[in-house]
């Protein structure tokens, strides 16, 4: 280990997140290998470890025979002060070796609020922050994950972006790299190249004009690149990479454990919800397959924990034989399996008991509106009726913690929905006394709101976000009707959802402001501990830009978004169609009783897997 | 059901893996290598495994003890061969055995201090620093259970102290109380910065060498 590193870690809190070595992290020879990908991170090691994007990325490209891929995390603050004074470059936890002599350096980005971590990543490894004074073929830049939808505000930063998801994507892109590195092309016949694999958006190969308004009037193809860039996806689940042998890490993370992914997609189409639309169309992996990989990561990993994963655990259609052959497995070797994402329904109750075994931890609920109109409005399909009944079967049998989440500025919201949450909060304690099995201890709800952030892909992309002061109306209504004591109410900072409301869809001239925020400081701006928005602000008013024309401005139906050289296999007329619905408060059912007709099936063939 | 007493080493980037994070990472490897360690009775069972003398973060040893409990009887010849493909980096299974002393008769720890001096080693420091270990008193700062910053004399836990002069850094092999109280053998270090601030070194290295009873045999 480089002796300089060596006396800055015992300073360092947590110092075993910067040093590798944990089980089933790869190393591979360097002589055997010819390219190298430094798969950042741009949060914490905690967070990013837990993330499972990560690690099946991981798999994917340390399974390509001369292909070695290595992690690299953001530093946290005391660490990130160390590095600097010290002048240690960022290194790759596999090898140690200096990022910026990667061949490409691909940054995982699931939250705008990331953004300011990939630029300071970028400055700790020494890498120019620009696309277009990095002039050589190593390293390329790119990025993926669920935010790069709108990639525009990281447009003058990355080579590339990778739109969809990435087992097969990734698989095409470094093997062109290898070749382009092989062969000695230069980077503008590289990313020319690459802009033809499906999935695959190049920013600088497309020219944004804009009216004087300050929308954009035009966003135009050059050298050949496409008109639109589809998202890619995995046809088939089964085939699809598992990490079955995964990096334990040595010292604690967030989601600690076994994570089994059921499917990708969701049927229910709630019009609020990115992940809803963009992951689409409904594709399973079998129980039979899930219940192999569950036993074998749980063995390999020494994990006694598991946990099942997606959008809508509770319409997984083999639920209960998958949960019976998980089961066989789990019991005998003492593991603890959790089922998140459960609807209210009678069905997942008697499921979420039956795993529970005894141990009552909290129940965790997300009506997300107060009144069954606001629910149908954003066709969030949950009745008060069937959490009633939910919470009348769990508080008789012993629970007595329940979480609540709902969201504020909901489109058509009034003061009747909020108020309507309050209502619902008194319900619930209501329930609880008429039914508690033991009422000595005592009960807690916890009503949690967070302020609507209107993201891309979604019904609600042409919404504004409500103002600042409005919000904060809301919530204070909201507390002076919240006035039963079992209730605690929390609400989400203001200044953190207006920021993602202009991130989410901005257009790239808010690279100059990001870079801006981030010479004046931002560096971890999706932790509390180092957020400011005032920076913002500021870089705002520098670079003459104004942050209300992002978040609280309605969108017209003919207004080009900045991200509309991206498709995600649901088209905007349906979209928009579903914004309309919304208006009239009237829902849309489900994708597994009626096909609604979204676009997504086109990507496989014609038929979901629902 | 056997009792198990497992030396490891626990060097290079294992050595920033903490105390409780290196027991977690125990019980994973036990079950990779498919044992089922004996759980405690009770509402919350917790896995039979204790380090004997836990090392601080960021300090390495050639002989860290784990006790632990199996439910069926294991060959602890082949033990170490067994874990060698489910432990992280940095940590070696050196030999197990089923122990036949109680930790009670740990008494000394043999351990290396490295001072390290960037600018070359002050002449006379060696002796310097023997003369202050081996005086009268040697007063460092500790942190007591209250959280409070004290004045504690180690001189009494310091059994031996040898030096051996390199060229930028100064070797203390010393020979301290394990327990009962034992002192961790970086205040010797902190003891040199304190009293001797002209050979405070820049940076200090611990490595743990033998766990020793008190007749100074090898404990094990």
């Amino acid at each position: 280990m480089d002796q300089k590193l060596a006396r800055i870690l015992p300073k360092v809190q947590k110092p075993a997140r910067y040093v590798g070595g944990e089980y089933n992290a790869v190393i591979k020879d360097k002589a055997a290998v010819d390219f190298r990908v430094a798969f950042c991170f741009p949060d914490t090691y905690e967070i990013g470890m837990s993330n499972l994007g990560m690690r099946i990325l991981y798999g994917v490209m340390n399974n390509m025979e001369g292909v070695w891929c290595e992690r690299v995390f953001a530093p946290w603050g005391d660490m990130e002060a160390a590095l600097r004074e010290e002048h240690i470059p960022l290194y790759a936890l596999e090898s140690g070796d200096r990022v910026r002599d990667f061949d490409i350096v691909a940054f995982s980005v699931g939250y705008e609020m990331a953004y300011p971590a990939i630029l300071n990543m970028l400055e700790l490894s020494g890498i120019p922050l620009h696309s277009a004074d990095r002039g050589g073929l190593a390293p390329i830049v790119i990025a993926g994950g669920t935010a790069m939808y709108n990639a525009e505000p990281l447009a003058d930063f990355i080579d590339l972006a990778c739109i969809g998801e990435g087992e097969e994507e990734l698989v095409e892109l470094l093997t062109l790299c290898r070749r382009a590195k092989a062969e000695g092309w230069d980077k503008g016949r590289l990313l020319r190249e690459a802009c033809h694999i499906e999935g695959i958006y190049v920013p600088s190969l497309y020219e944004v004009r804009y009216h004087e308004d300050g929308t954009v009037a035009a966003i135009t193809p050059k050298d050949g690149a496409p008109e639109r860039v589809r998202k890619r996806i995995v046809q088939d689940m089964d085939s699809a990479h598992f990490p079955v042998k995964s990096i334990v890490p040595s010292t604690e993370i967030v989601h600690d454990r076994v994570t089994l992914e059921l499917f990708r997609g969701c049927i229910r189409g709630c019009r609020f919800c990115q992940a809803g639309y963009v992951y689409r169309p409904v594709r399973c992996r079998s129980k039979e397959k899930l219940a192999e990989y569950g036993a074998a990561a749980c063995a390999d990993s020494g994990y006694q924990e598991m946990t099942l994963s997606s959008l809508s655990t509770s319409d997984y259609p083999d639920l209960v034989e998958l949960c019976d052959a998980l089961e066989d497995y789990c019991g005998p070797h003492h593991v603890t399996l959790s089922l998140p994402s459960l609807r209210a329904d009678n069905f997942s109750m008697a499921l979420t008991e039956r795993m529970a075994k005894g141990r009552k931890a909290g129940l965790t609920f997300a009506p997300e509106a107060g009144t069954q109109r606001l629910r149908d409005a954003i066709n969030k399909n949950l009745t008060e009726k069937d959490l009633m009944e939910s919470l009348t079967r769990a508080f008789s049998n012993g629970w007595s913690a329940v979480k609540l989440y709902y969201m504020l500025g909901l489109p058509t919201e009034t003061d009747e929905d909020i108020i309507g949450i309050a209502e619902m909060a008194d319900h619930v304690v209501h329930c609880w006394r008429e039914h508690a099995s033991n009422k000595a201890r005592g009960v807690r709800i916890t009503v949690s709101t967070s302020w609507f952030v209107p993201k891309p892909f979604t019904a609600f992309q042409w919404e504004p976000q409500i103002s600042r002061e409005e919000y904060e109306r809301r919530v204070k209504l909201l507390r002076e009707h919240m006035t039963a004591r079992a209730v605690t109410y929390n609400w989400h900072d203001g200044d953190t959802s207006f920021l993602e409301a202009v991130l989410a869809r901005g257009d790239r001239r808010l690279g100059r402001v990001l870079e801006r925020a981030f010479e004046k400081g931002a560096h971890l701006d999706a932790w509390q501990d180092y957020f400011d928005l005032g920076r913002w602000l500021k870089a705002f008013d520098e670079c003459g830009l104004d942050p209300a024309f992002y978040a609280n401005r309605e969108r017209g139906r003919e207004e080009i978004f900045p991200w509309s050289v991206i498709s995600c296999g649901v088209g905007d007329e349906y979209l928009w169609r579903e914004r309309e619905r919304c208006y009239a408060s009237q829902t849309t059912p489900d994708c597994r009783t009626r096909c609604s007709g979204c676009g997504a099936n086109k990507m496989v063939g014609g038929t979901c897997d629902v | 059901m056997s009792k198990v007493r497992l030396c490891f080493a626990k060097e290079g980037v294992a050595s920033y893996i903490s105390h409780l994070d290196l027991l977690r990472t125990f019980q994973r490897v036990f079950i990779r290598a498919g044992m089922v360690i004996r759980h405690s009775a009770g509402f919350h069972p917790h896995p039979m495994m204790s380090f004997v003398l836990p090392l601080s973060v960021g300090q390495t040893s050639v002989c860290e003890l784990l006790d632990f409990e199996t439910e069926e009887e294991i060959d602890c010849a082949a033990l170490p061969a067994r874990l060698a493909p489910c432990l992280p980096l940095g940590v070696r299974a050196l030999e197990c055995h089923v122990p036949e002393r109680p930790v009670r008769e740990l008494q000394y720890l043999q351990a290396l201090v490295s001072m390290e001096y960037d600018g070359g080693v002050p002449s006379g420091t060696a002796e310097a620093v023997r003369r202050l270990l081996l005086g009268e008193q040697v007063v460092v700062e500790k942190r007591n259970k209250r959280k409070q910053i004290v004045d504690v004399d180690i001189r009494p836990m310091i059994h031996t102290v040898e030096t051996e002069e390199r060229e930028r850094f100064l070797l203390l092999r010393t020979v301290v109380q394990a327990q009962n109280p034992g002192v961790n053998p970086a205040l010797l270090a902190a003891a040199v910065s304190r009293h001797l601030p002209e050979r405070a070194p820049d940076f200090i290295r611990v490595h743990r060498e033998r766990l020793l009873d008190g007749d100074g045999s090898v404990f094990r």
